[in-house]
């Protein structure tokens, strides 16, 4: 219920919102939780495996009950945090999992199997029969489990990612992180304050504390105010620093006020890359609960969040609230609750030798032994030294004491160290290079410390980075000392609850000791202790405690299990924003792309690149009409394609010889210029890794062509052999893929097309086979390539990029009339299979020199890369499987890339494997399937009969093997 | 992860393509057993620890760098050209 | 003890006390016959295999932390074999027919889950290589299904069919491909060979492993010297650095691989889906949280933690292929230690140390391999001799180029498998 007070929450302006479709109203500056709270509502979540009613409990991200859904479709989002949903108008938040509805929950029977649903009862049962798992007892787990649901939509959330960099990431904005972010700034480094809340201030927000004499919260904004007005500092509100990662790199996910998201184009999230030269840990610490029977009722709650929810938020979350605690916070919430004027019915202090001076029910040495109330606290039951009572309460307000938010600091692997004396885990100093932590997280609790500390960091950084820290002053506040004696959980019968979201309670920890899952780890893993929402923040230091009663250990001793990025979860849409759709990968595309597409070709990805798969001609519907036609074109008239993907690397220098002789298998110190030769490269390991023709345009110039898959990795592997290995030789290498256009006119008629269209027509005499050299066309400077790889006279010419297009619709124009025009990938591929030539498909990173018939160009006069290596036993031999061409000779006339072989005679099964097939395609040109494959000592099989099967397909067919070379063998045709 | 390119200064990991460890500059002579080469290509001293290894600045300069670097830690405690490296190894 | 719905019961009326330790913490006796070096997985699943089919039960594990504290404890639980080179076909498929019947013979709920994985595939190449693939499993008696886009539609409807940047052609299908709870897999296991006498010793590392004579004879520990004529290292992750201990230089390169948990959320992905195009791969734990994972963050290292560029790149492939799940929020991220090796495929052999036999190399597929490497590794110490379904897993063959296993074709580069 809303009180009066001096919180600043906007009074005035109304937000009209609804909860699981019920209207409510509350102000702005609430949140969902301090709304639901103001308008009297208790239970806002089920738990996740006993479904038991939730309250809120915290007031902060780590919020363990309070979880809720919002949006629909592509904006629905699950798991939400009502302490953390900024109230916003229409805002419209659904309950989750539970059916039908949050009051009435089925599965809340669960709650009374309990004794049956212990930690890692699963592992004993559902076991018979066994066909039950996947069909009965699976399903209905799952249908159970689970918190929120997705829509099924796709994801229409608007975020963003960016970088920043800094000299010093402030993580936090309470005293301490706002001391130090303005000590660093009027030291002029860069600075930048990130902190989670809508507003900066931390726990000055939620408390009545002074600093300099005026309210914590008015400091801090005053603090705020000269931080934002300077220009070397960026505060970051909304803004949670979620990890820490190598080389002083943080994730942090901003999410921007609802009123900035609303904006046309706006984004509802950003997720951050910083990168930061230091940083200061101030990010506070997580008060944890007291494990008791039935401590997770509604109205249970942390007293600090009690005291936010009273001081922030004007907003008292019962009639009367009862404080229980073992350190001196219980009293600093009473005094807040009375000040407050909420009537507090008890003050339950577990130290014995604690004494009180506020007026109200006081039961030192006390503990709450009991909540009641299943859908809102009534009543608890304490244990005092003179016996049990109950006393009423709608709320409890409970303090185990604070874990300081060391979370970022165990990022890379640090661990934290116990300190007994605050009974809590501070950071490790230097667990995170440059990022020292301060105040409340480094385990100082008066907020003068926190002051102290804050600059103190900062001093260290500005040291650090070579600043001279400015002389500050620290402004006067309370100093009081921490004083705690620890209480870990309760004695007494019932379940006590340590994590509230998995429903891990004393009991399972306990037997999780006695069934040996002793160490924290195995404790973890067997109870889910701390693998909720809340990654154990609320609960993870009580949970080991218990371990630790129940083992006999030292909490030291027992130690901690990991945390681990992110701090707070971060949605896949916004650390996978650009990804969606074809933002996935860079598109590349050809000059001729636009016409292609005119032209109604359906458009392949090959590696990053579309290329074309075939050009429909009137009149054709399947791409086999087209892909023949176009097969015949290019073997009876001409056809124009562009191979403008292919890598292409300019060598030039003096040794660019003795680099080609070393990364090439065969020799091209020998080659003439203006002569092009098929080169094959070897990785080092012996086996193949690319294949294409290099030219020499000079004595000193060569012009590498690669495939269009591997260019940058031949690219790549250029510069390693050069830099690497042969410094001293004097090359250099460029890609030029993307600088040249180039096309390939295939077919009887191509020099006949060439012949129009160049300023000067080329002769054969000089333009042999395997020739190259510069041409002229239009008065634009060419290349032109007597090349082919369609086993046809061929010639491959290259234009600067920018005249591509033009180029690819004159020769596409200057086809049609010679019965030619262009043709796609299919026709390509069909061409190239007819005459053997190999792609990746063969040379697919298995295969060597010696399968694919090319051991004899693996040059013996020279060193190169992967000869040593070829020459393993395992590498060559009659055991291998080597590229043969196959036909089909049986009754099924079709073959199946992907197919294996077998003796005619023998199973299809896996001893009986002889080798497989690699490519396949009907040949227009022979009237029959063909294919290239692999076969157990294949070359000495031609002629025989092999058996292919395709399981998958139901397809078998009797193949003869041959020579992959199935069409033109002599290469008459191309050498024209 | 930062790596700072003896050319181009500190850049993001991401701008890195990485080949293993430096073991790769010293290729065996042609002639070497085949033991050596084994060695080469496949047998690595795998340190937990302080390591050098083989990373291109792909997306930058193209150079290729040795950087000497912990693997437990991931802190980089040193770059160098590998083009240098290799120079002062002949 | 026997575990079984009953038992649940009876043990839920009388408040669970009488629920035992699942294994027996041992201290080290002075000698066995057998030395594990390695409590994970692997090591786990090769006590009990000893015990259990060669009768050995003078064996222990040393376990340098607590047991299935590497890998089995942080990976992304799928269990599949659709490998295609010989080697590889025939140990997976083996692997997997003992998980269809590892609940019945360890008595522990592993939760295998038989759900489905699709690979799909973005091209026609891709295609012609599912189609090897999937011929390699049918040739090997296992499952495989081709699937067509449409066919892909039909069992995963919320992929991104109309606006990939990859478009989805169709995927390789094995129905029996799944997932199962990682963690009780380590602790079936170890409570299996405990019932049978195997000692498991916790907090006990390895420091020295003694050899006389190219005669392995024991180790040394933190705990005390403990002798052996036998000594089995599985500890992948750390095989370099144990193997140093025998004075071997191992092919492995230690990598670090992530993978990501999302909160929990009602069922919404019910089969192991893995993108062709993106290295990623994803299913829904039975407690509804989304796990995922990608690739390598591609360079070597030991910190079992990674870096935003894979991470982003992970979401970035999620995003790509299924946008549906971008309203998920990533929970956690870890990093596993990997032992790449030059193929990408592992290795159980002897050594040339008589007595010392390796169990290392398992690149990022070791989880689905538990059952299988164990019953080999096993059958390896036992006899001497390798077991049938991992003959091939020799040490020798990068030596000698014979039975290369080099799934992903891209060569002896450690990380790049």
């Amino acid at each position: 219920m809303r009180i009066g007070g001096e919180g600043p929450i906007g009074r005035g302006r109304r937000i009209g919102f609804t909860f699981d479709g019920r209207a409510y109203q509350g102000l702005a500056g609430d949140t969902l939780a301090s709304a639901l709270l103001a308008n009297g509502v208790r239970v806002m979540g089920r738990s996740f495996k006993y479904h038991r009613p939730r309250g809120v409990m915290t007031a902060g991200s780590e919020e363990p009950n309070a979880l809720v859904t919002v949006g629909r479709g592509g904006l629905q989002e699950p798991n939400l945090r009502a302490t953390q949903l900024e109230l916003h108008e229409g805002l419209a938040a659904r309950s989750q999992n539970r059916w039908p509805s949050l009051t009435f929950d089925i599965l809340a029977l669960n709650d009374l199997a309990s004794p049956f649903f212990g930690a890692g009862f699963y592992y004993k049962t559902f076991m018979w029969p066994r066909a039950f798992w996947e069909r009965v007892y699976e399903p209905m787990i799952r249908r159970a489990a689970g918190l929120g649901a997705l829509s099924g939509a796709p994801s229409d959330l608007r975020v963003e990612k960016a970088w920043a960099h800094c000299d010093l990431l402030v993580i936090g904005a309470g005293p301490a992180g706002l001391m130090a972010a303005l000590t660093a700034a009027r030291a002029g480094a860069d600075v930048i304050i990130a902190d989670e809340d809508t507003r900066p201030g931390g726990r000055l927000n939620a408390e009545t504390i002074e600093v300099d004499g005026v309210p914590g919260r008015d400091w801090a904004a005053e603090i705020t105010a000269e931080l934002s007005g300077m220009d070397n500092v960026r505060v970051m509100t909304r803004t949670t620093v979620t990890g820490a990662y190598d080389g002083g790199t943080y994730g942090a996910l901003e999410r921007l006020a609802p009123e900035v998201a609303a904006r046309p184009g706006a984004p509802r999230e950003c997720f951050w890359r910083i990168v930061a030269r230091r940083a200061v840990l101030a990010a506070g610490a997580l008060e944890r609960p007291i494990a008791f029977a039935n401590n997770d009722r509604p109205g249970v709650m942390m007293a600090g969040a009690v005291r936010a929810y009273v001081n922030r938020w004007c907003v008292s979350p019962g009639r009367s609230v009862a404080v229980f605690g073992n350190n001196s916070d219980a009293h600093r919430t009473v005094a807040d609750l009375l000040a407050a004027g909420v009537h507090v019915s008890a003050l339950i202090d577990a130290r014995h030798d604690a004494t009180c001076s506020l007026d109200v029910p006081f039961y030192p040495g006390a503990q709450v032994s009991n909540a009641h109330g299943r859908c809102g606290l009534e009543a608890v039951s304490i244990l005092t030294p003179s016996g049990e009572e109950k006393i009423e309460a709608e709320c409890l307000a409970m303090s185990g004491g604070w874990n300081p938010s060391v979370h970022l600091t165990c990022h890379m692997n640090g661990r934290p160290d116990w300190r007994e004396d605050i009974a809590a885990f501070v950071p490790r100093p230097g667990a995170v290079p440059g990022l020292v932590a301060a105040g409340v997280a480094r385990g100082d609790f008066s907020t003068r410390a926190c002051l102290q500390g804050g600059v103190a960091a900062a001093r260290e950084a500005l040291t650090a980075l070579g600043r001279t820290a400015p002389e500050i002053d620290i402004p006067g506040a309370e100093d009081s000392r921490y004083d705690i004696t620890p209480i870990w959980s309760v004695p007494g019968r019932g379940r006590a609850w340590l994590d509230f979201q998995n429903d891990v309670t004393v009991k399972d920890v306990r037997l999780a000791a006695q069934e040996n899952f002793r160490s924290v780890e195995h404790m973890k893993r067997y109870t889910t202790q701390g693998m909720a929402p809340d990654q154990g923040k609320n609960s993870n230091v009580n949970a080991l405690a218990v371990l630790a009663d129940a083992t006999g250990r030292a909490i030291a001793e027992t130690g901690t299990t990991t945390f681990r990025p992110p701090y707070v979860p971060v949605s896949i849409a916004a650390m996978g924003v650009g990804g969606r759709g074809k933002g996935f990968a860079p598109q590349r595309l050809t000059t001729s792309h636009e016409l292609s597409v005119a032209r109604g070709a359906p458009m392949i990805e090959a590696g990053l690149w579309y290329r074309p798969s075939y050009f429909p001609a009137p009149g054709e519907s399947h791409w086999r009409q087209s892909c023949d036609r176009e097969v015949l074109m290019v073997r009876n008239a001409v056809g124009v394609t562009d191979v403008s993907t292919l890598g292409k690397i300019d060598i030039q220098g003096p040794d660019a010889a003795a680099l080609l002789d070393l990364v090439y298998a065969n020799t091209f110190s020998t080659l003439k210029p203006g002569r092009v030769r098929y080169g094959l490269m070897l990785r080092e390991d012996g086996h193949v890794m690319d294949d294409g023709t290099t030219a020499r345009l000079g004595e000193n110039q060569y012009l590498m062509t690669t495939t269009t898959a591997a260019a940058g990795l031949v690219m790549r592997h250029l510069e390693f052999v050069h830099q690497c290995l042969r410094p001293d030789w004097d090359v250099r290498m460029v890609s030029v893929t993307e600088n040249w256009a180039q096309f390939a006119i295939a077919g009887p008629k191509s020099a006949e097309l060439l012949n129009g269209l160049l300023d000067a027509p080329v002769a054969d005499a000089d333009w042999p086979f395997m020739s190259c050299g510069p041409v002229s066309v239009g008065g634009v400077g060419a290349r032109l390539f007597r090349i082919s790889f369609s086993g046809e006279r061929g010639y491959e010419l290259a234009v600067p990029a920018r005249y591509g297009e033009a180029l690819f619709r004159e020769l596409v124009a200057r086809a049609e009339p010679l019965g030619g025009g262009p043709y796609g990938m299919e026709a390509l591929n069909v061409l190239r299979i007819e005459k053997g030539f190999i792609t990746h498909a063969e040379i697919h990173g298995r295969t060597t020199a010696f399968d694919i018939g090319m051991g004899g160009m693996v040059s013996k006069a020279k060193d190169c890369i992967g000869k040593a290596a070829a020459a393993r036993p395992g590498l060559s031999g009659e055991e291998r499987e080597q590229l043969v061409g196959l036909k089909p000779v049986g009754t099924v006339k079709m073959l199946v890339p992907g197919a294996h072989l077998f003796e005619e005679g023998a199973e299809a099964v896996s001893d009986n494997s002889q080798g497989y097939i690699t490519s396949a395609a009907f040949s227009p040109t022979l009237g029959h399937f063909l294919g290239l494959g692999f076969l157990r000592n294949g070359r000495a099989r031609h002629g025989q009969r092999v058996r292919m099967v395709d399981h998958l397909k139901g397809v078998v067919a009797i193949c003869e093997v041959q020579d992959p070379v199935q069409y033109d063998r002599d290469g008459g045709r191309m050498r024209g | 992860m930062r790596i700072t390119c003896p050319i181009c200064g500190e850049r993001d990991r991401r701008e890195f393509y990485y080949v293993g460890d430096a073991v790769a500059l010293e290729r065996p002579d042609a002639d070497a057993p085949p033991e050596a080469w084994h060695g080469y290509i496949h047998l690595r001293d795998n340190p937990c620890g302080v390591t050098r290894d083989l990373w291109y600045h792909e997306q930058g300069c193209a150079a290729w760098l040795v950087v000497t670097r912990n693997t437990a830690t991931h802190e980089v405690l040193g770059v160098a050209l590998a083009s240098d490296e290799k120079g002062e190894a002949r | 003890m026997r575990f079984s719905g009953l038992r649940v019961l009876r043990e839920g009326l009388t408040g669970n006390r009488g629920w035992q330790a699942h294994w027996r913490d041992a201290t080290p006796r002075p000698e066995y016959d057998v030395i594990i070096i390695g409590g994970g997985g692997h090591g786990l699943s090769t006590a009990y295999y000893l015990a259990k089919n060669h009768g050995l039960t003078n064996v222990a594990v040393l376990e340098k932390g607590w047991i299935g504290g590497g890998n089995v404890g942080r990976n992304t639980t799928i269990v599949r074999a659709n490998y295609f080179l010989p080697g590889n076909s025939e140990f997976y498929s083996h692997s997997l027919k003992l998980w269809e019947g590892l609940e019945a013979d360890l008595n522990y709920n592993v939760m295998h889950s038989q759900r489905g994985q699709i690979s799909l595939f973005h091209s026609d190449a891709q295609r012609d290589a599912a189609v090897r693939r999937g011929n390699a499993m049918r040739n090997q008696g296992d499952d495989a299904i081709l699937l067509d886009r449409e066919g892909v539609r039909r069992h995963l409807p919320y992929l991104d069919f109309d606006n990939a940047r990859f478009p989805i052609y169709g995927g390789l299908l094995q129905p029996r491909a799944g997932t199962a709870r990682h963690d009780a897999v380590a602790w079936g296991y170890a409570r299996g060979a405990s019932e049978r006498g195997v000692d498991i010793i916790q907090n006990c590392e390895v420091t020295g492993i003694d050899i006389d004579r190219g005669k392995v004879t024991g180790v040394q520990t933190t705990r005390g010297a403990i002798k052996a004529g036998k000594v089995a290292i599985v500890v992948a992750g750390r095989s370099s650095q144990v193997a140093a201990m025998a004075g071997m230089r191992l092919p492995i390169e230690s990598h670090v691989l992530q993978a990501f948990v999302t909160e929990g959320l009602k069922p919404c992905i019910n089969h192991v889906v893995s993108f062709g195009m993106g290295h990623f791969y994803i299913s829904q734990s039975d407690k509804g949280g989304l796990v995922f994972g990608g690739d390598l963050d591609f360079h070597a290292s030991y910190a079992a933690r990674g870096n935003l560029p894979m991470v982003e790149h992970v979401m970035e492939a999620g995003m790509a292929l299924m946008p549906m799940i971008g309203n998920a929020r990533v929970l956690r991220s870890w990093g596993g230690i990997m032992d790449m090796s030059p193929d990408g495929s592992p290795v159980i052999d002897r050594t040339h140390i008589e007595g010392l036999y390796l169990n290392c190399g398992w690149c990022y597929g070791g989880f689905k391999a538990v059952p299988g490497s164990g019953w080999s590794m096993a059958h390896l110490v036992a006899t001497g001799e390798p077991h049938k379904a991992a003959a091939r897993y020799r040490l020798d063959r990068f030596e000698t180029g014979r039975g290369l296993m080099d799934e992903e074709g891209t060569g002896a580069q450690h990380n790049l498998h």
